[in-house]
């Protein structure tokens, strides 16, 4: 975003700011918080003496003294100011920080207002603005709080607080209240990995400590999940709130309330849907499988529930979903792996398939997971009819030598799996293609007829007599087919040789372009 | 199998529809007979898919949203508005999915089709759909009902309107943020369609509630919302109902809230006329215009032509030039360059309201310093709104400062830089007459046609071509034409190429005689080209430019070139040359 006036030379090459260029510049920003107008005047600190010099009798007072003085808001993003008052308040942090940690007794009822108060004005605030509207988690490096010298000792204060043996959660409930969590939960969005790690264990210690807060801190997320999913695509902590989550499921009691059934169906199942899926898989999956070790019951919509939103277009995403579905047929029971069987394989199916290696090949893995192979031996008959079309399909077509050799170790497991069966489908299989072929051809004829139809070129009479009875009929026929439906729709545009010869004139790079 | 049965259902459907609505079939009884039997056989095949559907074969969302839309139109084929609540079953399952896409455009075909019923269908039918949707267990069809409040309440009883009422109010105080993000944005289409007295009793308070949510996303929706209600009320009770919140939210901690209310600014300022403006916007546009997020700053900044035009006449010019101009000098030298350019495109738009003197004084000399600003956006957008100026100050004020800022620009190293200042040159030609043009820019318009880039080569060209139609044929004939043809025999085939591409865009321009006496020559020696695009562009451009010679020249020189050319060892020489020869036989 920064227009630097002396561009480096890479760009005046080919034009283009290239990439490692622009996250140089990158690197080096950092964001204040979006403070609006807090303060009016300037604020001078002037040193406090150290509670551990004061006399127990008035360590009291002072800490009170102390926490108001941390009170004060520095602007971080002018680097040159008030230097002397920001050391002050990071040294007194600092002793508090100590203070909370190492004395007993130290929190007395009278502490709790100020203490919260010292809290929520130093890291409730609205997040600035994204300085890079489309800011790649993966790629890009986020961008830094630069109020953290400050506000890292806010939150170790804050945690310290939390975990103190004399915390009262009964006296700080009247502070640590709704609207506290509501607000501590907006801050999850914030793009500093290292705040987001704060919030993850204050949050969890907060879960833990205030039951009565328990209830409306799922709702919330349930909420932020929910936004995430189908309103902005954008939340920076889903992580974070589903690592605490994790652990948050593993404390469910059976049987499990429909509420939680009905946060894994309608939120975490959604939320393979996201385009950053990559970012917090790792976590998704884990809450997915806690459900399931819970309640084995759940296997068969939740893997119904994975096929409906599986990825068509993204194979890095389906490796991810591949590498869940390893992770629930891990803990699957027998009689809920029947259950899901016939759908889950013909997915697989076509993932062996894929053009793109590395999802062949981590399905293909599935064959080196014993467990998932005993399942698969126990369910052979019905398994195999289901994979043995692609299998053998591409142990003769795929273009990864990698591939192939897997799929014939493949072919071989289940070949002495049911040796009589194997026979059978390979012997079937060319008269199979065959009608494939045959079914595709009248597809195509139908959409043909339909195209005409739509166009209206053809006499109305003759269509009304013709097109319509086919199109049942046809349903009918395709009704028991499966597969290959995508492809009567891609004969539609064939480049002329025309295109192809303006085509040439465009290239740029070369002397010569023939 | 099934999406293809259902992609022909809307296949059929969407084509039927639409020829329907034009009203292309009806041509006489019979065409209409079979018309309605190929409706029937359509609804059959609509029916039989959306039970394929509703017994879970199939519910992929593209489908759904394809579904959604069509039975939008459908009304004609269940039988005509007599008919239309069949379709509220199916349209009303599909406003509950999750899908967002799919529960709008739901809601969009209830929207459409709840205009067909009558009223008393719509009380039987449609009333208890929304009813329904409102009081709904999850989020989405509470989200849905907000969208249908407004098309049914105006044709209802008294009875159900109060009801209605107390439905929308339930759901602007939702426990779920999305219920009440739905309702808000709602709010200002539901207040046009109440009467006056609910406008006052009931929008009011829903109005200040939401705007003061603890979710900003709530919060700035009621913003939208504002200016709706703010139409609706007298002036007299505009100060008391709805000043204290729109006051509020120029002032909220959040930065969303601020940036849509300078993003709405206008809209605003002239839903609460010119008193309110005076006394509350100004003091509040000043201070989004000193904004400490730049995303605020620049959505202020992009208001403020927009903003000055605005104020009430009288005392404009005290205002702009006591309150609003300080700000925008400030903006000029702004530390964020979306700032800087935001305020750029609309600046040199002042001009027109301070008149000549001020703009003198006042603005010239930031429009100058915007002119050497370090990011081209900010230089681009002064240079593409010159003609304001000019009506004003006359363009010559600023050439000398002009004249480096163009030049810089066209030798930006970003393509899409230079490419957006080739596109002003025949603006800035036009304004900066013919004598200025010769001596400053005439050898830049030259240099983009050797540029690395196509698109700007490409763009180039066609800028001389307009160059040509301001100035005329004899000023190309002295000045570009020569320069052009003598690329010709540039050792990069690229210029050669770049060569014909201007004559074809020339020829027209500068007439038969500069293209049969100058132009033909050339393009027809370089039929001996050694490289085979240069080649069939040639034929390319003796196609183009047939039209404007005689047709002795045709004869004797082209059609001879043509032949040879058709006898090519390329393929795609070939090609062209066989379609030159057909083109300009016919």
């Amino acid at each position: 975003m920064r227009c630097s006036s002396s561009k480096p030379t890479s760009e005046k090459v080919d034009g283009f700011t290239r990439k490692s260029v622009r996250k140089a510049q990158r690197q080096r920003k950092s964001q204040g918080s979006s403070q609006y107008r807090t303060q009016s005047a300037p604020v001078e600190l002037s040193p406090l003496p150290q509670l551990k010099d004061t006399p127990s009798a008035e360590q009291q007072e002072l800490f009170m003294q102390k926490l108001n003085q941390c009170c004060v808001l520095f602007d971080f993003l002018d680097s040159v100011t008030d230097l002397k008052s920001k050391e002050i308040k990071r040294a007194t942090l600092n002793e508090l920080v100590e203070y909370v940690s190492t004395y007993r007794g130290v929190l007395v009822e009278s502490a709790y207002p100020d203490i919260t108060n010292m809290i929520c004005t130093n890291i409730f605030r609205a997040l600035p603005p994204s300085d890079n509207p489309d800011f790649d988690p993966e790629e890009d490096e986020p961008t830094l709080e630069v109020s953290w010298p400050h506000m890292q000792l806010v939150y170790e204060f804050l945690l310290r607080f939390l975990e103190n043996p004399d915390f009262q959660p009964s006296i700080a409930k009247r502070h640590i209240d709704q609207k506290f969590v509501l607000q501590l939960l907006e801050l999850f969005d914030s793009e500093d990995p290292r705040e987001r790690d704060f919030l993850k264990t204050i949050l969890h210690r907060i879960y833990g400590k205030f039951l009565g807060l328990r209830a409306f801190i799922r709702k919330q997320i349930n909420n932020i999940f929910l936004q995430f999913i189908y309103e902005t695509e954008h939340f920076n902590g889903v992580a974070e709130l589903l690592e605490i989550l994790g652990s948050i499921i593993n404390g469910f009691a059976l049987p499990l309330k429909a509420e939680h059934k009905q946060f894994l169906m309608k939120v975490l199942i959604p939320l393979h849907t996201a385009k950053s899926l990559a970012l917090f898989h790792a976590q998704l999956a884990y809450c997915v499988v806690q459900f399931l070790e819970k309640d084995p019951t759940l296997t068969e919509p939740v893997i119904r529930g994975l096929l409906k939103v599986w990825p068509k277009t993204c194979s890095q995403k389906e490796v991810m979903f591949l590498g869940e579905i390893e992770e629930i047929l891990d803990v699957v029971e027998p009689t809920q792996f029947k259950k899901v069987q016939e759908p889950l394989f013909k997915q697989i199916s076509k993932c062996v398939a894929n053009a793109h290696f590395q999802v062949a090949e981590r399905a293909l893995y599935f064959w080196n997971n014993d467990y998932i192979l005993s399942l698969i031996e126990e369910n052979i008959d019905k398994i195999l009819p289901i994979m043995f079309g692609s299998l053998y399909r591409i142990s003769k077509e795929h273009w990864n030598p990698t591939i192939v050799a897997l799929v014939y170790n493949v072919l071989k497991t289940l070949m002495e799996m049911n040796c009589t069966l194997f026979d059978e489908l390979t012997s079937s299989y060319k008269a199979e293609r065959q009608r494939e072929k045959k079914k595709e051809q009248e597809r195509d004829e139908l959409w043909k007829k339909l195209d005409q139809f739509k166009l209206g070129n053809a006499p109305l009479v003759q269509n009304n007599s013709h097109s319509i009875p086919s199109v049942q009929n046809n349903n009918n026929n395709n009704n028991n087919n499966n597969s290959n439906n995508n492809e009567s729709q891609e004969a539609t545009s064939t480049p002329s040789d025309k295109d192809l010869a303006v085509t040439v004139e465009v290239e740029d790079s070369t002397p010569c372009a023939k | 199998s099934s999406q293809q049965h259902q992609e022909a259902v809307h296949h059929c459907a969407s084509s039927r529809c639409g020829e329907d609505s034009h009203g292309k079939l009806y041509k006489n009884d019979t065409e209409t007979q079979l018309y309605s039997l190929k409706m029937y056989s359509i609804i059959h095949i609509f029916y039989s898919s959306y039970h394929l559907w509703k017994y879970t074969i199939y519910d992929e969302d593209e489908v759904l949203l394809a579904l959604a839309e069509q039975l939008g139109n459908f009304t004609m084929l269940v039988g005509g508005p007599e008919y239309v609540h069949c379709l509220l079953p199916p349209l009303e399952s599909l406003a509950t999915v999750e899908e967002t896409v799919v529960r709008d455009k739901a809601v969009e075909s209830l929207r459409k089709i709840s205009q067909e019923h009558s009223p008393v269908d719509l009380e039987v039918h449609f009333e208890p759909l929304v009813k329904r949707l409102a009081s709904g267990d999850w989020f989405t069809s509470r989200t849905s009902a907000c969208g249908l409040f407004s098309v049914c309440y105006p044709r209802v009883s008294s009875t159900v309107k109060a009801e209605i009422r107390q439905h929308f109010r339930t759901l602007c105080s939702d426990d779920t943020p999305m219920v009440r993000r739905a309702a808000a944005s709602k709010l200002g289409e539901f207040a046009k369609v109440l009467e006056p007295e609910y406008v006052k009793s009931d929008i009011i308070s829903l109005f200040t509630a939401l705007a003061s949510d603890e979710q900003d996303s709530v919060r700035l929706l009621a913003v939208e919302a504002c200016v709706s209600i703010a139409t609706l009320l007298p002036q007299e009770d505009l100060e008391t109902l709805v000043m204290p919140t729109l006051r509020q939210a120029a002032e909220d901690k959040s930065w969303r809230v601020r940036y849509m209310v300078a993003d709405k600014f206008s809209e605003l300022q002239k839903a609460v006329g010119s008193e309110i403006t005076k006394n509350d916007l100004v003091p509040a546009f000043q201070n989004l215009l000193k904004d400490c997020e730049a995303e605020v700053r620049a959505a202020a900044a992009n208001k403020v032509k927009e903003f000055c035009e605005n104020l009430p006449e009288d005392n404009r010019e005290q205002i702009i030039m006591t309150h609003i101009l300080p700000c925008v000098k400030e903006l000029v030298s702004d530390t964020n360059q979306h700032v800087k350019s935001a305020l750029a495109s609309v600046i040199m738009g002042l001009s027109t309201i301070l008149g000549k003197d001020n703009t003198i004084e006042h603005l010239l000399p930031l429009f100058l310093a915007q002119l050497k600003d370090e990011c081209p956006e900010v230089r681009l957008n002064i240079i593409s709104n010159l003609d304001c100026v000019n009506e004003v100050i006359g363009i010559r004020q600023l050439s000398q400062s002009l004249l480096p800022a163009i030049v810089e620009l066209a030798e930006d190293a970003k393509w899409r830089v230079r490419l957006a200042i080739i596109e002003y040159m025949p603006l800035l030609a036009g304004q900066l007459g013919v004598e200025f043009f010769d001596e400053k820019l005439n050898t830049l318009c030259m240099a983009w046609l050797i540029d690395h880039v196509y698109a700007i080569r490409e763009a180039a060209t066609c800028n001389l071509m307009k160059l040509v139609e301001k100035f005329g044929a004899e000023w190309a004939q002295n000045t570009i034409v020569p320069k052009v043809l003598g690329m010709a025999n540039d050792p990069n085939y690229l210029h050669r190429m770049t060569t014909l591409f201007c004559i074809n865009a020339l020829s027209e321009a500068c007439g038969q005689e500069i293209t049969t006496k100058q132009m033909l020559p050339v393009v027809l020696k370089m039929s001996n080209d050694q490289v085979a695009n240069v080649r069939f562009n040639v034929a390319k451009s003796l196609q183009k430019i047939g039209p404007v010679l005689d047709s002795n020249a045709l004869q004797t020189e082209v059609k001879p070139v043509l032949e040879k050319l058709a006898t090519d060892s390329d393929m795609d020489v070939k090609y062209f040359a066989q379609e030159a020869i057909s083109a300009l036989q016919s």
